[in-house]
């Protein structure tokens, strides 16, 4: 009897160490979801490790494709695991329409006068600005591309293309390069005639198109030689040079640039700390902090201050990037996303 | 009668049967009883013993797949969302335009929808059959007039003239009917136009009957590639000596047991314009420029044969092991040439392996996801990875329901006609 009663109480405290009852510490662990890759890696550094440090709240990461599927399962089954998730564009402005999303009190940010139109959604703040553009392998062309012209030349440079598999990206690129005014690219695609020259224009790479549909394949193709140019996330591109020593040259001309945003699952078990965390990671010091890990833009310009000049100029926004720059029109593609995407997988096997 | 009491003579025997003096019609029920009743209490064990299995099968499998069946022909956002524009609408006749009466409950329903964050559901619902629905009832929504509105049926046309149109409320009507038959004729490129009749889709829209047929195709050819190699090695393995032949059964089954992405990977990395059979090919000059062996069809056919290889040989070895080799001797020795003698004694008795194996073969082909995803093109999208598609991104999973509805007849299908050709129960592995 003397022997068990120390080894139960043992065991309770166990227990309630486990559970996390225990009195010396009140440290929860959130859990995150992001799009992994380069983008996870920074994040940590520049916003999670900070906060981290800060209050003793720990994180938890997964990572996934983007899409609503799991987020709508979760919160229709009510057992949302996921506490903090990664939005692109088109899925924060649907799932703050389906209520998919805690609301989101912009209060907790403070002064918010100098971010960029639109980056405070009611469910929603954006994490940073990224842009997709095209790279290129530089030991391969005497000439370098400099245009998106460029990207649809085989003639002046010959060699396998990679593009994104979806219709949301490829269509807009492929009017730009047609000579359409980027201001004019959502006229044109709203009538059948502009999308049948945007997949007119497609057709002359068609059979030199290798597609992908994760992120980290972009700069991976370019890397295996598979294609002698890439459409990719910049940031990507970004950390394939630094990281691995790549020879990739990033071409700026007809970047598409959009938001990203970090949302909080609706019943999310931390919602309220998920809402301090996103507060955290939106002062200036945290965007500016990002950029010195993958060149994403913040979405204020208090931020723009603290950033280094040479790290500015890779930045998407930065102004010698941004003179032909393309705003990816989020509203248009989740009016339009179904019926395209529709036209463009039947493209594809035509 | 002689039967029974044999088969009775292994039951435990209750002790009043041997009593004597039982008459002899009475003894013969009783015992027919009792191993009636042995049989059902075996019976009531055995079920036992499975329960869990089935629950378990029942809930992970059954239950979700049946789930996912019935969205292809439910439609419950509307009425879950606007259950009174539901009700008006099931009332209209379909002529013209709606009375004041479906206005009136639509602005009611849209600024309540909107309070409540259920708008989204429906136009998104309603966005599945026709583009910019949404942006429709979006705008609608914030620019609702005040409540005291006398009559919506202008305050709304004048918000936007598409509500004066038949087609929008024709369309508003149909996602109130439930069930429909909308998915389901949209998973075979369908729809029903505003005369009510059952049309195809545009030429430029339409997906899925070409999946379809690249799905069964690429399975097919699957299936062929895998028999063709196969079967020498399914015979090879049977009649080797039992040590040599487990040893080279090792080979067949470690990649078996191997991880599928490692082997995808694998084959991403041997194929590629710089991997290895590239390099060799160049360097004994049989090529001058990488082959394209990668992002097309030549991929998918690779991987999916490396990966459906295992199952092929195991079934024909299965069957082949049991095949004494000396019919083969008996009909050479009456004077059959080892060819005949092969084909017409040997591979008709291995024909229910080879039946076997392309059954099970051809029907996992049909639903793969991964090895057309990571080694494919464009044009070589199969079924699954448009279901994929509809189920996460484009979040419509009744449509992603209907298509795996017709996926799984097609796999039905071929189940019968398996069975009617080979017999299912001869069906085993190993």
């Amino acid at each position: 009897m003397t022997v068990r009663l120390p080894s139960l109480r043992a065991l309770t405290l166990s227990i309630a160490a486990l559970t996390g009852i225990s009195a010396a510490s009140h440290a929860e662990t959130l859990s995150v979801v992001t799009f992994g890759g380069a983008y996870e890696a920074a994040v940590k550094q520049a916003y999670f490790a900070p906060f981290t440090e800060k209050t003793k709240h720990d994180f938890t990461f997964e990572s996934y494709s983007g899409g609503l599927a799991k987020l709508q399962a979760m919160v229709q089954a009510k057992s949302v695991t996921w506490d903090i998730v990664d939005l692109e564009m088109n899925d924060a402005l649907r799932a703050c329409d389906e209520g998919l999303l805690e609301r989101f009190d912009a209060k907790l940010l403070g002064d918010t006068s100098d971010f960029l139109p639109g980056a405070i959604s009611k469910c929603a703040a954006v994490s940073m600005v990224w842009s997709s553009v095209y790279a290129y392998d530089s030991t391969k062309f005497k000439v370098a591309p400099t245009a998106i012209a460029d990207f649809f030349d085989l003639n002046k440079f010959p060699g396998k293309r990679g593009m994104r598999k979806s219709a949301k990206g490829s269509l807009e690129w492929a009017l730009m390069a047609d000579g359409v005014a980027k201001e004019d690219v959502y006229k044109h695609l709203s009538t059948q005639a502009g999308v049948d020259r945007a997949f007119k224009k497609l057709d002359t790479i068609k059979n030199q198109i290798v597609w992908w549909e994760s992120g980290a394949q972009a700069p991976q193709l370019l890397a295996d030689g598979a294609v002698s140019m890439v459409a990719a996330y910049n940031g990507r591109i970004s950390d394939a040079v630094k990281q691995d020593g790549k020879p990739f040259k990033i071409v700026w001309d007809g970047q598409m640039y959009d938001y990203e945003w970090w949302g909080v699952p609706k019943g999310a078990k931390h919602a309220k700390l998920a809402a301090e965390f996103i507060a955290f990671a939106s002062q200036p010091q945290s965007y500016a902090k990002l950029t010195q890990y993958i060149p994403y833009a913040p979405p204020r310009t208090k931020a723009i201050s603290l950033i280094e000049q040479k790290r500015l100029d890779e930045l998407p926004t930065a102004p010698a990037n941004f003179q032909n720059a393309l705003k990816v029109d989020a509203e248009f593609w989740t009016d339009k996303g179904d019926a395209l995407g529709k036209q463009f997988q039947n493209w594809l096997t035509r | 009668m002689n039967q029974s009491v044999l088969a009775i003579g292994h039951q435990p025997m209750p002790t009043e049967l041997s009593m004597p003096g039982v008459q002899h019609a009475a003894a013969a029920k009783a015992p027919a009883d009792l191993y009636r009743r042995a049989r059902q209490r075996a019976a009531r064990e055995a079920f036992l013993l499975a329960l869990p299995l089935l629950i378990f099968l029942l809930v992970t499998f059954v239950a979700p797949i049946a789930m996912l069946l019935a969205r292809s022909v439910q439609n419950p956002e509307m009425a879950a969302s606007m259950p009174q524009l539901t009700q008006v609408l099931q009332k209209w006749n379909g002529q013209g335009l709606p009375d004041e009466a479906a206005f009136a409950a639509l602005g009611a329903e849209l600024a309540a929808a909107s309070e409540s964050g259920a708008l989204g559901t429906v136009a998104r619902r309603l966005n599945f059959y026709q583009p910019e629905m949404r942006s429709l009832l979006m705008r609608s929504a914030r620019n609702l007039p005040d409540a005291q509105t006398l009559l919506w049926k202008p305050a709304l046309i004048e918000i936007d003239a598409r509500w004066g149109e038949h087609e929008t409320w024709r369309l508003i009507a149909r996602a109130t009917t439930s069930p429909t038959p909308d998915y389901l004729l949209e998973a075979v490129d369908a729809r029903v136009d505003s005369s009510g009749s059952i049309v195809p889709a545009p030429a430029e829209s339409a997906v899925y009957l070409k999946s379809f047929g690249q799905t069964i195709w690429t399975s097919a050819v699957v299936t062929l590639l895998c028999l063709v190699l196969a079967y020498p090695v399914a015979w090879r393995l049977a009649t080797l000596p039992a040590q040599r032949s487990s040893k080279l059964m090792l080979l067949v089954i470690i990649p078996f047991w191997t991880s599928l992405l490692v082997r995808i990977t694998a084959w991403y990395v041997m194929l590629q314009p710089s991997g290895v059979v590239n390099s060799v090919l160049m360097s004994l000059t049989i090529v001058t420029e990488p082959v394209p062996l990668l992002f097309n069809q030549v991929g998918v056919l690779i991987g999916m044969t490396h990966v459906m290889l295992p199952y092929m040989i195991l079934a024909i070895y299965s069957v082949m092991k049991n095949v004494p080799p000396t019919y083969m001797r008996a009909a050479q020795s009456l004077g059959a040439h080892p060819v005949e003698a092969f084909l017409r004694v040997y591979v008709p008795q291995t024909l229910p392996g080879v039946g076997a194996g392309c059954f099970l073969v051809f029907v996992i082909a049909l639903g793969y996801y991964i090895t057309p995803a990571l080694l494919g093109g464009a044009g070589d999208q199969m079924i699954s990875q448009l279901i994929a598609q509809q189920t996460n991104e484009l979040l419509n999973w009744g449509l992603a329901g209907a298509l795996s509805a017709y996926l799984m007849v097609f796999t039905v299908a071929f189940y019968v006609i398996f069975n009617r050709l080979v017999g299912i129960d001869r069906l085993r592995l190993g």
